[in-house]
């Protein structure tokens, strides 16, 4: 043990001297946004209010580190990008209540817990990149994905990816466990390869012509257009579609922003939230990283404006969330991914 | 044989120590099976039904198929090279341990990128076929098939090393009585040559399959659902630390089965080589079309495990940069990584030699229980290995934090977990098995005459290892600190899951963007990976050559 400790406080000392005793002001942030599109925000926001911001990111987990670390856990926020993740992180008990006038005076309440244990802070909708050669149709919904004449012709990544889940946990909550299962079915026949890498990949597999369809995220697509030459050509092959449920709107994902439970810099972990959720914030997720705003007022970026109007299907985050477990047992009752 | 009291406090300190690393190494298999004793009767179900049989098919299969590919690639090379004298040879010495500098991650990440739709195979097509006929014959390596060739291609080194290591030393009387009884080349192939190389092959296709098993970031992304890709899902996705431990005791159980495996292939084979100065068997010539043949099948496994992938990162490095710049934070990436590299080295290198050096000066099961200990580490799947830390670190951290708190000092935090004393940790349990083994082998070729005349002539322990051993055995340290050292920058699944806030290695943030669909933005870092390996590869060869 006194090796460990020995060499435990030798790499503190090599390593982390200036995190620990540089910035008396800090808020630790946990995030499964990636860094690089973050770092951005938390520049401007150190640049605002002083307190420098500590990170961490991964694709998955951060609740459960959270949850392991327990009371001694560094977490102040933790930043999410879909409500799959939120209701974990909810579910695994490391969330506190945000007590902000200003959150509830901006986040409309339907992008916010009743009880405060989360709040949303940026949306994205989950939709379709058509073939612009070989798809004519200019209008789609979600329940018309199962219909035979797609037959081979639709690409997805992994139906237990959060983003689909979330889907199919609102189509679930919709129509009903038995139905969400025929459509299902119907959308795994229609499938043209087995699911499999991410949204990016989804599009070049249209773009290369092994599949019509393609479904994934509003800013995925934004991204491939305005920030990577060598994947323009996959966005300019598609064009994308805002589908609609039957008789609703889009399916929209939210980002979520949670104050954890232990949090040992709540002060600067508030101030945070609420600077997330104003309208410089705001207006570089619009533009960075091409999210829909929360709030009204903020103007959309030009790329994503023209997707068309977006109107957000009104089911309640809380009934989507509800039927997640549901839609994960479904993907591998249909083997959704085999 | 006790002389002296001096003699045996130096010698207590040290079996002390040693007796605390093997408690250090067998930390996270205690973790693990603490863990698993708390119930998960809510993912049992699941697990039972979707998950498991899945991860116990996938991992058989992959294992099974990438010991084989590693088999047949590893130990053709080794006898062609080994029997035989032809054209380009020497080249292939060199060449054909390189592909492990390649870890199995990079290697699925590089092979999905060169052929995925209209990535380079699909243009190179799309010269003969219209682009729409061409994608259709892309070969599909998000698929098990695809990742028993990935990682095969990366792994097979490790039967070639250790196979060459013994077809080399096969001396000629063997084969030579063997012909004089009127067998022919196959024959001797078949009855003589390969029986007796058994045993080395053995031990590198258990080496391969323990990497197999440690491997996430390849299997998780070509989509192949092992035990240890359901361990990390059933955590970190489900939620579930005790349903994951309880996974981890199956893969254990799995490790357990392997080594097992390796022990009875290693069995009833008791090969004498002559005790005088033996005679290398002389190797036979090859000439023309089947000299080139012999070339051209060496020569294809390291061109595909290692030069073409790593041409293709430096040609999307260069790419990259010229697109969007060198991202500063590369540079902060791979400070971490040598950082934590360097002390997780420095440490290895010190508990491995207190380790061994306890059993020399103070003979005793003890001592000898410590020795094996120390060196089981490396055979833990990385990820089990941090599941199993994470509870007596955290531990340790709380327990210390209260302790604080009861004497009235500001709290420490998390000092292990929150550090990045917890990585360190995790790489000196993985990898102390390789200055343990290098360092006890070493000691052994020292002989305790030396000592013992030193002693007698007044010099304390410490003072003759400091004059006598520690100079003779400065080619296995340095050799160990090259191996452990690189071995840690390339770790990725405990490193991912134990850092600190504000550090990513140059392995996590690869993993990252692989992760999030843009690996070219990682191809430097992952360049800076591969050029870094490749001295203690050429090391490695240059160790397993000599040591013959």
């Amino acid at each position: 043990m006194i090796a460990i400790r020995a060499a435990a406080l030798a790499v503190a000392a090599a390593l982390f001297p200036l995190h620990a005793a540089a910035a008396a002001e800090q808020v630790n942030v946990y995030t499964y946004r990636e860094t690089k599109l973050v770092q951005p925000l938390f520049d401007a926001f150190t640049k605002d209010s002083g307190i420098a911001v500590n990170v961490i990111s991964a694709s998955s987990g951060l609740e459960q580190r959270i949850k392991a670390e327990g009371a001694g856990s560094p977490a102040d926020v933790l930043l999410t990008v879909d409500i799959g993740r939120i209701d974990d992180a909810v579910a695994a008990g490391v969330s506190q209540p945000i007590k902000s006038e200003v959150i509830d005076e901006i986040v409309p309440p339907q992008y916010r817990d009743p009880n405060g244990h989360w709040a949303g802070i940026s949306m994205r909708a989950r939709v379709i990149y058509a073939s612009k050669d070989r798809v004519k149709q200019q209008a789609i919904t979600y329940e018309e994905l199962a219909d035979p004449k797609w037959k081979g012709k639709i690409c997805i990544r992994s139906g237990q990816h959060i983003y689909n889940n979330a889907l199919f946990a609102a189509y679930t909550a919709r129509h009903g466990e038995e139905k969400a299962e025929q459509w299902l079915r119907g959308l795994k026949a229609n499938l043209a390869q087995k699911p499999s890498g991410g949204d990016r990949e989804t599009a070049r597999d249209v773009a290369a012509g092994k599949c019509d369809l393609g479904i994934g995220n509003t800013y995925y697509w934004a991204l491939m257009m305005n920030g990577d030459p060598d994947k323009k050509p996959w966005a300019e092959a598609t064009r994308v579609i805002l589908p609609t449920f039957e008789g609703g709107g889009t399916h929209v994902n939210l980002s979520g922003v949670l104050l954890a439970k232990h949090a040992p810099n709540k002060a600067n972990a508030l101030k945070l939230i609420e600077w997330l959720a104003g309208d410089k914030a705001q207006q570089i997720y619009a533009d960075a990283n091409y999210e829909y705003p929360i709030r009204p007022g903020v103007a959309l970026n030009p790329t994503i404006a023209g997707y068309g109007r977006l109107t957000a299907d009104p089911m309640p985050i809380a009934k989507i969330a509800a039927q997640r477990k549901t839609a994960s047992t479904l993907v591998d009752k249909v083997g959704f991914d085999n | 044989m006790r002389t002296s009291s001096g003699r045996s406090r130096i010698g207590r300190i040290a079996l002390v120590i040693a007796l605390f690393t093997a408690l250090l190494v067998a930390t996270p298999v205690l973790g693990i099976a603490l863990t698993a004793l708390q119930p998960a009767p809510e993912v049992w179900p699941h697990l039972v039904a979707y998950v498991l049989p899945r991860a116990l098919a996938d991992t058989a299969l992959l294992l099974i198929g990438v010991g084989a590919t590693a088999l047949l690639l590893g130990a053709g090379a080794a006898w062609l090279i080994s029997a035989h004298d032809f054209a380009g040879r020497a080249w292939l010495l060199w060449l054909m341990p390189l592909p492990l500098a390649i870890p199995t991650y990079l290697s699925a990440y590089v092979y999905v990128d060169l052929f995925e739709p209209l990535g380079l195979a699909h243009h190179a097509l799309a010269a003969l076929l219209p682009q729409a006929d061409a994608v259709q014959l892309l070969p599909n390596l998000r698929s098990l098939p695809g990742a028993v060739l990935v990682i095969g291609l990366v792994l097979y080194p490790y039967v070639y090393l250790s196979a060459r290591s013994v077809l080399q030393a096969q001396t000629a009387e063997l084969s030579e009585a063997a012909r004089t009884l009127g067998a022919g080349r196959w024959t001797i192939l078949c009855r003589v040559t390969l029986p007796t190389a058994r045993p080395a092959l053995a031990v590198g296709v258990a080496l391969v399959a323990l990497e197999t098993l440690n491997d996430i970031g390849a299997s998780e992304y070509l989509g192949v659902r092992t035990m240890t890709v359901a361990i990390f899902d059933t955590w970190l996705n489900r939620g579930s630390l005790a349903g994951a431990a309880q996974l981890a005791l199956v893969a254990l159980g799995m490790v357990a089965l392997l080594i097992a495996m390796e022990r009875i292939g290693r069995r009833n084979v008791s090969v004498e080589f002559s005790a005088e100065a033996p005679r290398l068997r002389p190797r036979t010539p090859l000439k023309g079309g089947r000299a080139a043949l012999a070339f051209a099948a060496c020569l294809l496994p390291p061109l595909l495990g290692f030069v073409l992938p790593a041409c293709y990162l430096l040609a999307l490095s260069l790419r990259r940069g010229a697109i969007a710049g060198v991202d500063l934070a590369l540079w902060r990436d791979a400070l971490h990584s040598v950082t934590l590299a360097l002390l997780a080295t420095l440490l290895a290198l010190l508990l491995g030699l207190i380790v061994v050096l306890a059993q020399r000066w103070r003979s005793g099961a003890a001592a000898s229980a410590a020795v094996a200990v120390a060196q089981t580490g490396y055979a833990l799947p990385g990820l089990v290995l941090a599941l199993g830390l994470l509870t007596p670190l955290l531990w340790f951290d709380n327990a210390l934090i209260a302790l604080a708190a009861a004497l009235g000092a500001p709290s420490p935090g998390l000092l292990l977990i929150g550090s990045g004393g917890a990585v360190v940790a995790a790489y000196v349990i993985r990898f102390l098995a390789v200055p343990t083994g290098l360092l006890k082998a070493g000691l052994a070729r020292i002989p305790k005459d030396y000592d013992d005349t030193a002693r007698a002539a007044g010099a304390s322990r410490l003072t003759a290892l400091w004059r006598i051993d520690l100079p003779l055995l400065r080619p296995a340290l340095t050799g160990a600190a090259i191996v452990v050292f690189v071995d840690c920058l390339k770790e990725l699944p405990a490193t991912l899951l134990l850092r600190p806030l504000n550090v990513d290695t140059l392995a996590t943030s690869i993993y990252q963007y692989a992760s999030r669909g843009s690996f070219e933005d990682g191809a430097l870092a992952a360049l800076i990976i591969v050029a870094a390996s490749i001295p203690p590869v050429i090391w490695l060869t240059r160790f397993s050559d000599r040591a013959v």
